[in-house]
């Protein structure tokens, strides 16, 4: 018998809501499956289950606040026989002690979006309602068992529209931008109190990434058009391969350095705040796909439907400010990581080239990295590798 | 493919609207630089362009993306290749 617990979303992540099942006892579910939906001051998360089994049991109610590492859910191997429910029945969970950084944010009760009623909606929908600002708390479903799907969420959000009083502000699903807030205050509080950071910076030459990304993108259709910051992060992961004291995570006083690179891309929200999730392997990533999993990733951030392992995976982190902003930015760390790369606008510079000054596009590249794991040697060794990279971009 | 302006206007309206919810984009300055006035970023602008093109069927080469900075020289631009 195995037990789902809640996860720990971050170094800051006290409890968690449970708001939505996506799971039922009796159904099989396998390692990486999207078991539930959890508010936590990030958002609304998609949890996947961490193991693979039948699910013996629900423990709690969709609505229920429990603190990371209650029991969840219990599942049964494939060979163990079913038993009555009422054996599954949760035992109470010792509540941890509080963590030294007391933010006791409770995370928000879920909205009305979210039917109380038991109501199925399939995430697409969900995620759809949440875009458009649906209110789905009266709607009827035409799906399977009278589930609510995408199609009757926007047969609902036309009536709803139509109807002079249903005025329904479009919001992000399940985010509290005063949560989010305590939880950045956390984790950069405890980075900035435990991390000895240093601080590198170097300026890019992006002619020829520049050029390259002009013509590469003047026979696309937009849709399948690349950014500057696809390149950042292209060179960004090729570059880690050879310099890995930059990419994993410091627990316990020691630094393990991480097998994937997995970095997390900041993406900022509107109104406020900011998440870093985590584009799994990306070193291995064509420059398409790879662009294709920050268009999704950034949707996401912003619409809702990111999925725990987004969250708890990075093992560096990336800061584009694209075409807008300030020259430069030097990051503060996400702990327990130990680097963060900070890309700033990409401006015309006036560089010194053969002996001539040039005004060329180019680019603030910073590292921010702690000193317990790497130094200043290394970290210089590792920003020239990601400019040398970005001077020949027909070959990331 | 002959929208009119009002067309391509709303359709602009709603597309902006749907990037940047919170903002009314009635309220914003149309002659402003749409980056400022909706706060969008490059992956923001990208999504608009995905959009628009798919919707009016124009194409906006890469290299026109400066002619369409604020919202009434997209909406000029649009009505031009219409």
């Amino acid at each position: 018998m195995d037990a789902l617990v809640m996860p720990s979303l971050g170094a800051d992540m006290e409890d968690g809501t449970l708001a939505e099942w996506l799971i039922a006892p009796g159904a099989k579910i396998t390692r990486g499956d999207v078991i539930a939906v959890v508010e936590t001051q990030k958002g609304a998360i998609e949890i996947e289950a961490f193991a693979s089994g039948v699910v013996a049991s629900l423990a709690i109610a969709e609505g229920e606040t429990v603190p990371v590492g209650a029991t969840i859910a219990t599942l049964r191997g494939a060979g163990e026989a079913a038993q009555p429910v009422a054996a599954e029945a949760p035992s109470p969970q010792p509540v941890p002690e509080p963590a030294a950084i007391a933010t006791a944010a409770v995370a928000p009760p879920p909205p009305a979006i979210l039917s109380s009623a038991g109501r199925r909606v399939s995430p697409a929908a969900r995620r759809l309602a949440a875009r458009l600002g649906v209110d789905l708390l009266q709607a009827d479903g035409t799906g399977p068992g009278g589930a609510i799907v995408s199609g009757d969420v926007r047969r609902i959000g036309a009536e709803q529209r139509a109807m002079p009083d249903a005025v329904t502000p479009v919001k992000r699903r399940g985010l509290d931008l005063d949560a989010m807030r305590k939880a950045i205050a956390a984790a950069m509080a405890k980075s900035k109190r435990e991390i000895p950071h240093y601080y590198l910076s170097t300026q890019v030459d992006l002619s020829a990434a520049t050029q390259w990304l002009a013509e590469t993108n003047a026979n696309r259709a937009p849709e399948n058009r690349l950014l500057m910051a696809t390149l950042f992060l292209k060179a960004s992961a090729l570059a880690l391969r050879e310099h890995p004291q930059f990419n994993g995570t410091y627990e316990e006083g020691a630094f393990r350095p991480s097998a994937g690179i997995h970095i997390g891309m900041a993406v900022a929200i509107r109104g406020g705040g900011l998440i870093a999730p985590a584009i799994h392997d990306c070193d291995t990533l064509g420059l398409d796909t790879l662009m294709a999993y920050m268009r999704d990733l950034v949707a996401r951030v912003r619409g809702g439907g990111l999925r725990s392992s987004e969250l708890t995976d990075p093992t560096v982190t990336v800061s584009s400010l694209g075409e807008r902003g300030v020259e430069a930015l030097f990051g503060v760390i996400y702990p327990p990581q130990v680097a963060l790369l900070g890309f700033g606008r990409v401006t015309e510079t006036v560089l010194a080239v053969e002996g001539s000054a040039v005004v060329r596009p180019a680019v603030a590249l910073s590292l921010a990295a702690d000193h317990r794991v790497s130094d200043g040697h290394r970290g210089g060794l590792f920003l020239r590798r990601i400019a040398a990279l970005l001077q020949e971009p027909e070959k990331l | 493919m002959n929208q009119s302006q009002d067309e391509i206007r709303g359709v602009v309206v709603e597309e902006l609207s749907r990037i940047a919810p919170e903002i009314d984009v009635a309220e914003i300055d149309p002659t402003g630089d749409l980056r400022d006035e909706m706060d969008i970023d490059s992956m923001d602008h990208l999504n608009l362009m995905i959009a628009l093109h798919k919707r009016l069927g124009i194409e906006i080469p890469e290299i026109d993306y400066p002619k369409l900075l604020t919202l009434d020289a997209a909406v000029a631009y649009l009505q031009a290749k219409a």
